[in-house]
């Protein structure tokens, strides 16, 4: 590569961006975000001569980093799908949506709510509950050239579509010889809520990411919410995209131009020297909240929201490790088999030279979530442990 | 047109056996003829079509040589399954031929056919050709998924085959959404959804059905019934094995699924229905000769005695050949020669799909996605972003 170009983060200022990007022009085979600012030059030097950054963490209030020029219009994250959702059916009349719920009750999250009043009964089709068999269905539906965005009320259901996902959704591509494309997105919330039981809380993640032919990105805050809807639903491949039962009423500013994110490229949630912290979806905002604590003991954490589960992002990953020499990664999956486990082993094999200590990776604990609300903490990584790592790493 | 008959009758012992039945039938005459079927239709809450089907002599012989053709590769397959040239699993429709013909007969490339792993005869009939499909066979890269599927993937998409399926039961909601997207796209035509006496107690068809017909979907869920789901008889699987009783509001037929004419009454007759009122279902009472799949005899399950008991009196090449003979369109000799030019086919298609070549090692890693991985992104100053990851 040319250059280190760094990604940016919503935590950044906006202005370095305005600036830089016209300054810097396109190369078609480095990697180059669309928030452009060097890692190494006078960026770093501004951090190490002033006080370590109080700004640990990213989208609580009003954001100026995801926004360009113009002030744009704040969003709550449900709204913020809505608004890809609506957007790409607007652009694409193939583009529909299939599942419980999702037309005249307008999604049990809301995040469909008025789109069947728009767009008509047929392309926001209610279904029975079937997961298995609707799930199919919008796979068929794709085979012919239709883009269906298929919502499970809770990922967990899914597990009853797991072999139309598996075989009929990933594999199709590939055993018809590249004749017919499955352009899905499969989408809904997952991840631990509040005392849902162990039924509703389940990480779907770790059970799909061995199925070959599909993406997996994960959204946490509106901004890439938004972005990574219109991508899946843009791109040609299967796409899963995971939302959190709690994540949907995030409040953020995001633009009023349009955007697309990508789907394979992790976002820089905080940059720093000392260790990487790479997380994904709700534990982001377990590991911000640590990193405030973490910074005012004097500690220069850099987060990674790594956004991208299949296929992990290993330029953005690597350059932090070979920074940092430090990883801890923070996730919401359990300890065996998880998102955590595949990335440990991916870092492992690619950086190892570049590794100070071994990795840490912080999961939730490898059984049902309780549904009492102590024992739920319990389960998922809090904030606490996340700071006890950093501090036992950076010793 | 006589001219050409004596002349061909003169030069009887010099000329090739391949011109007797390309003459019968390029100029086989289309005058109708109308044949009954050999056992009326059963309808569940339908009225049954007629059991006078209207064809034509050139039908008739395009069924005798297409159905032909179709046993010839299934006997082949068996042999090159026995050399070791086919591994894994294959899985043979000889016997059922009269349900490919038939519903091709009925409908164009527009409408969508959906099967499971009983598919080569189907693809065929589709417009597949015997290279691709041997090819695929042996795994070799002029398969029709380039090696990659194997026997139970087959497909075609210009012929509006979408498979060719694995999992037994999976294909079927499947079928529904090609339904749907015909209904999305308001297009006239049909979707027929294949799957066996086995795959009929399957909760997703169940799903499956109940979504076609709350959305009225021009889909046609056919059973194929070969009365055996693997080495299970279906009395012993099905508390109900009237099949096409199953579908309870949904209206159903049962067809003898021997006889190619009924077959493609049915499907003409359900094609109808379907783009009017909604979903249907179409069992067709067939018999298999090979067992499951290559790995079963098939005669731990069934008698022996049952298997050819069947060939001798329902068997669907010799029914339409008894036809073409009670109506004097062709001789036996004209017949025979025909088989022996589709062995020939069949054989030359054989020789060459042994020298296609086994697929490039890196093949292993294309289509695994569509190429390009992922999409194009933008920020909201539109500066376009592309990951290249290493």
């Amino acid at each position: 590569m040319a250059a280190s170009f760094g990604v940016s983060s919503a935590a950044v200022a906006i202005a370095d961006h305005a600036v830089k990007s016209s300054a810097f022009p396109l190369y078609s085979l480095s990697v180059i975000r669309s928030e452009v600012r060097p890692i190494s030059g006078r960026v770093i030097r501004n951090r190490k001569s002033g006080k370590v950054t109080t700004n640990a963490v990213a989208t609580q209030a009003e954001n100026p980093a995801s926004v360009a020029s113009k002030p744009g219009h704040e969003v709550l994250l449900f709204e913020a799908l809505r608004e890809g959702l609506e957007e790409e059916m607007e652009r694409d009349p193939r583009v529909c949506i299939i599942g419980e719920d999702v037309g005249h009750y307008g999604g049990s999250y809301k995040v469909s709510k008025g789109l069947a009043e728009k767009y008509g009964d047929l392309r926001v089709l209610d279904t029975p509950i079937a997961e298995n068999s609707f799930t199919g269905m919008a796979i068929g539906a794709a085979m012919t050239g239709l883009r269906p965005v298929i919502e499970g009320m809770n990922m967990g259901f899914l597990l009853l579509a797991f072999n139309q996902i598996s075989d009929n959704c990933g594999m199709l591509h590939y055993t018809s010889g590249g004749q017919f494309k499955i352009p899905t997105v499969i989408r809904g919330p997952g991840g631990v809520g509040r005392q849902l039981g162990a039924e509703h809380s389940q990480r779907l993640e770790s059970y799909f990411q061995s199925i070959p032919g599909i993406q997996m990105v994960a959204c946490s805050t509106p901004y890439n919410a938004k972005g990574l809807m219109k991508a899946a639903i843009r791109s040609e491949n299967p796409v899963v995209l995971f939302e959190h039962v709690l994540l949907y009423n995030l409040k953020e500013r995001i633009p009023d131009e349009e955007y697309v994110l990508s789907l394979e490229e992790a976002e820089l949630v905080r940059p720093g020297e000392h260790v990487t912290i790479l997380t994904y979806s709700r534990m982001r905002y377990h590991v911000m909240q640590a990193a405030k604590t973490l910074v005012n003991k004097g500690y220069d954490p850099e987060v990674i929201d790594i956004r991208s589960l299949k296929p992990f992002d290993l330029y953005t990953i690597g350059n932090s490790v070979k920074k940092t020499h430090k990883v801890i990664i923070v996730e919401e999956c359990m300890r065996t088999g998880g998102i955590g486990a595949s990335l440990t082993a991916a870092i492992n094999e690619n950086f190892h030279d570049y590794l100070d200590a071994p990795i840490v990776c912080l999961s939730s604990q490898d059984v049902p979530t309780p549904y009492a609300g102590t024992l739920e903490e319990f389960t998922i990584v809090q904030p606490a442990q996340i700071i006890a790592a950093v501090e036992q790493l950076c010793r | 047109m006589a001219q050409l008959t004596h002349r061909a009758t003169a030069l009887h012992k010099s000329v090739p056996a391949a011109i007797f039945a390309a003459r019968h039938l390029a100029t086989a005459s289309t005058s109708p003829i109308t044949v009954e079927t050999s056992l009326p239709f059963t309808g569940h809450k339908i009225d049954p079509p007629s059991r006078s089907v209207e064809t034509t002599p050139q039908e008739l012989l395009t069924f005798f040589r297409d159905m032909a053709l179709m046993r010839r590769m299934e006997i082949a397959a068996d042999s090159l399954y026995k050399a070791k040239l086919i591994r894994g699993f294959c899985h043979l429709y000889d016997g059922q031929e009269a349900v490919a013909v038939g519903m091709e007969a009925a409908i164009n490339k527009k409408d969508c056919i959906i099967t499971a792993y009983r598919d080569h005869c189907i693809f065929l009939g589709r417009g597949g050709t015997l290279l691709e499909a041997f090819a695929e066979l042996m795994g070799r890269k002029d398969g029709c998924s380039k090696g990659k599927g194997g026997s139970m993937h087959f497909y075609k998409k210009e012929g509006g085959f979408y498979g060719g399926h694995g999992i037994v039961g999976a294909q079927v909601p499947l079928g529904c959404g090609l339904a749907f997207a015909q209904k999305y796209n308001k297009d006239e035509n049909v979707t027929f959804s294949m799957y066996g006496d086995g795959a009929a107690n399957q909760g997703q068809l169940f799903e499956a059905l109940n979504m076609a017909a709350l959305w009225d979907l021009p889909a046609i869920l056919v059973c194929e019934n070969n009365h055996y789901g693997m080495g299970t008889a279906e009395w012993r699987a099905a508390k109900s094995p009237a099949y096409y009783k199953r579908g309870d509001y949904v209206p159903g037929l049962k067809v003898d699924g021997m006889d190619a004419l009924a077959v493609k009454q049915a499907c003409k007759f359900a094609k109808e229905h379907a783009l009017k009122n909604g979903p249907i279902i179409l069992e067709m009472d067939t018999y298999r000769y090979h067992g499951h799949s290559m790995s079963d005899p098939g005669s731990t399950y069934r008698t022996r005695d049952e298997i050819s008991g069947v060939r001798q009196e329902r068997d669907p090449i010799e029914r339409i050949r008894k036809l073409i003979l009670a109506h004097d369109l062709a001789n036996e000799k004209e017949l025979k020669d025909t088989e022996k030019e589709v062995r020939k086919e069949v054989d030359d298609a054989i020789a060459q799909a042994k020298e296609s070549p086994m697929p490039d090692p890196s093949e292993l890693f294309t289509n695994v996605y569509v190429k390009g991985l992922g999409t194009e992104s933008f920020g909201a100053d539109r500066k376009e972003v592309r990951t290249v990851l290493p």
